[in-house]
């Protein structure tokens, strides 16, 4: 079952000789692969942590198509991009545009003619990227930045490349995800990379409400209790909670969920002694964790964020030499 | 008076008269007129051998979408009866969902008389049940059945309260009209796919069973204290045929049928956001699927239905939850069904039956069996391999999973 799921995840992503030509999803990619990108991240920063300028994609044009607000993701791959020498365009697309009538695939036409070698796409629904990536003319690449719940991949490997870099092989980590995973594109993500990538366990915490159906099926253990769930986990990642939540009776309010499910010094005392704590951000502070937690010497917070752009330039890069590869130019 | 034509060797199957065997059958204007020993004796004008083919009733379908009325861009009563008549199917009902809502006697009329007039297939109207399908005031019942519809019901759309849906199944009883109903709470069915492992995984929204199992359970219980005759249409899910055997125990007057695509795939179609396979009520589980082949086989389930919904390509060119749900069906249920034959899980007398002489008998027309005039008769090839194409496809719609796929088993109506 597992096998098949990851053969039509991979499907649309790869070339005839199984490189990446889309990033769509981590499901279905091989641990070759995703290392590969961890690998290529890592030439781009410089022994500071800093970020190398490598004019790999110069002459090439990389087009932000944000069907929805993102101000932080957007501006990452901006920064990736111009690192590596692209131009870059972002299209703000508002929702307003496709519900005037026209379709999202009249609107890939028209901005195929201005002619791209990338699209960087924010949709929120889940499957858009696949669809656009099955529409477009074949040499242009698709990086899904998010859509719906689907996937955000991006941000599942600057995880995995935060985890590599501080917690070491995946082959001795029990990582736990916690919070909204129902709605979450990031936890979804993070799961099939730390699948692929071998972490010894995965679980998800969280009360059923915020629990996708059957989540067992996926190969992750299942909590709905944090003292249970967080027991001697060596990375502890907490999911940001969205206001509208706690409006649409998921969840009876801010201050009910950070007193069972916030990520707390008193809670992580559970954990292994060296827990390192993650966050997608932006966080909420005393909703989904604690402040001296989110700043304190476990947290990866902000280091998150700076190897986010390194991962960004990696799969830009390799989707667009991929596509090069298939296309023959 | 035309000519008599003799089939020889063929296997004669009517579940209205429980006949299931081979033997000659002479047919005269796509009537028998004599089966057995009775047509070898007979003088004709000519015979034809039909060694391994079927002859049974034409089929009777209990809803089909033709598009018409209405904008006419994903298929026209012309288009869509001639395909289905293709594929063995003489008699339609039509849900009220069309552009404008049946919900006048005018309406019904004019489809019943655009589908003679186009001459393929005979077109049953279900009218409205409320007016303009709103859920909110009772539509003319009165007029819609003098004008020919076979009952009345809300198509998937929902009734303001359960005090409306009473007062609408009671003013239906009186004027002696079967309500059709496609279970659906409105509130629980904002989702896209089935709510399982597979939607949670492609981070689509679900729609639970309950989503029908509740609506079903209300809608059953109103029936019981109407009396109304009933018909719970396109059902999902395990937890409905249970609730429709708990019905049928306790005597209620209620029928049920099921989607032929429902007891073949599963919610693992939908995988790779696959736009096809986004149809409502939506593919469910194994579990599900395989109650649902168990509940035909025991009768439970009644009849089985095409769910038709042909689309333009346009409709399923859009990410899985804005493509417009819906399969263009009628071409493969009887390749579908055979395969159901050949795997063992029905006989061949029980998906003939669940084709025919079940739907009939739930439409209370003289229809579906080979002893009424206007049944209609098809020769089934079992055996037939034909391929999923555009060349090979009729309707408008070509909005099927099963698209390059290899189907067996073909039907002709014998005129």
């Amino acid at each position: 079952m597992h096998q098949s799921h990851a053969h039509q995840a991979s499907r649309l992503q790869l070339n005839g000789r199984g490189q990446l030509k889309h990033f769509l999803s981590t499901e279905g990619l091989s641990r070759e692969l995703l290392t590969e990108i961890l690998d290529r991240a890592e030439s781009f920063l410089d022994d500071q942590g800093g970020i190398r300028n490598v004019p790999l994609l110069a002459g090439r044009t990389v087009m932000n198509l944000f069907f929805e607000p993102s101000t932080r993701t957007r501006t990452t791959f901006e920064v990736a991009a111009k690192r590596l020498s692209a131009d870059v365009l972002n299209i703000d697309i508002s929702k307003s545009s496709t519900s005037k009538g026209e379709t999202l695939r009249d609107m890939l036409w028209n901005l195929e003619a201005m002619t791209a070698d990338v699209f960087v796409v924010r949709h929120g629904l889940s499957g858009a990227p696949h669809f656009i990536a099955s529409q477009v003319t074949p040499q242009i690449a698709v990086i899904n930045a998010g859509d719906g719940r689907h996937a955000h991949p991006t941000q599942a490997m600057l995880d995995m490349l935060t985890i590599r870099r501080h917690a070491g092989a995946f082959e001795n980590l029990t990582v736990a995800i916690i919070g909204d995973i129902r709605h979450s594109r990031v936890a979804r993500s993070e799961i099939h990379a730390l699948q692929t990538l071998g972490a010894k366990e995965i679980r998800v915490i969280g009360p059923r409400t915020l629990l996708p159906k059957d989540f067992e099926l996926l190969g992750v253990q299942v909590f709905e209790d944090m003292t249970a769930g967080l027991a001697d986990v060596d990375v502890a990642i907490a999911l940001r909670i969205q206001n509208e939540r706690m409006e649409s009776a998921l969840l009876p309010g801010s201050s009910e969920f950070y007193g069972l499910f916030g990520l707390t010094r008193e809670r992580l005392k559970v954990a292994s002694p060296k827990v390192l704590v993650m966050h997608p951000g932006p966080i909420n502070r005393g909703v989904e964790i604690e402040s001296e937690v989110a700043d304190g010497p476990q947290s990866l917070i902000l280091k998150q964020v700076n190897y986010g752009i390194a991962v960004r330039m990696a799969v830009l890069v390799m989707a667009v030499e991929g596509q090069l590869q298939e296309n023959g130019q | 008076m035309s000519a008599l034509i003799r089939y020889t060797g063929v296997r004669v199957i009517d579940p209205a008269t429980g006949t299931d065997t081979v033997q000659s059958a002479v047919l005269q204007d796509g009537v028998v007129v004599a089966l057995g020993s009775a047509a070898d004796l007979l003088v004709v004008n000519e015979t034809q051998a039909a060694d391994g083919c079927w002859l049974t009733p034409a089929f009777v379908d209990l809803c089909a979408r033709l598009r018409e009325p209405g904008p006419k861009q994903h298929g026209t009563i012309a288009s869509e009866t001639r395909a289905a008549a293709a594929a063995g199917f003489k008699h339609l009902v039509l849900p009220p969902d069309t552009h404008p809502v049946i919900d006048h006697g005018a309406v019904a009329l004019q489809v019943i008389e655009k589908a003679a007039a186009a001459g393929h297939a005979q077109v049953y109207p279900v009218g409205a049940l409320t007016k303009g399908l709103e859920g909110k005031s009772l539509a003319s019942m009165g007029g819609l059945k003098a004008a020919g519809c076979v009952g009345v019901g809300q198509a998937r759309q929902p009734v303001a309260s359960l005090d409306t849906l009473l007062r609408c199944l009671e003013y239906a009883s009186s004027m002696g009209l079967t309500v059709f109903f496609s279970p659906e709470e409105a509130a629980l069915a904002s989702g896209c796919a089935h709510d399982g492992f597979m939607a949670a995984r492609l981070g689509l929204t679900g729609i639970p069973e309950t989503a029908e199992t509740v609506a079903l359970a209300s809608a059953l219980l109103l029936v019981e204290q109407t009396g109304v005759r009933a018909h719970f249409g396109q059902l999902s899910c395990a937890g409905s045929v249970t609730l429709m055997r708990l019905a049928k125990d306790k005597g209620l007057p209620v029928t049920a049928d099921v989607a032929m695509h429902q007891l073949h795939l599963t919610d693992a179609a939908i995988d790779g956001f696959n736009a096809m396979a986004h149809v409502r009520p939506p593919l469910r589980s194994e579990a599900d699927r395989v109650a649902l082949i168990a509940g035909v086989r025991e009768g439970v389930i009644d009849a089985i239905c095409s769910d038709h919904q042909p689309l333009n390509a346009a409709a399923k060119l859009a990410p899985f939850a804005e493509a417009l749900p819906g399969m263009s069906t009628l071409e493969t249920v009887l390749p579908l069904g055979l395969k159901l034959v050949a795997d063992g899980e029905l006989s061949a007398r029980r998906l003939i039956e669940a084709l025919t002489s079940a739907p009939a008998r739930i439409l209370q027309k003289p229809i579906g069996a080979l002893g009424e005039v206007a049944s209609g008769v098809l020769l089934i090839d079992p055996a037939q391999a034909w391929q999923v194409t555009d060349d090979d496809w009729l309707s408008v719609g070509r909005n099927t999973v099963f698209a390059g796929q290899m189907m067996t088993g073909r039907a002709r109506l014998l005129s």
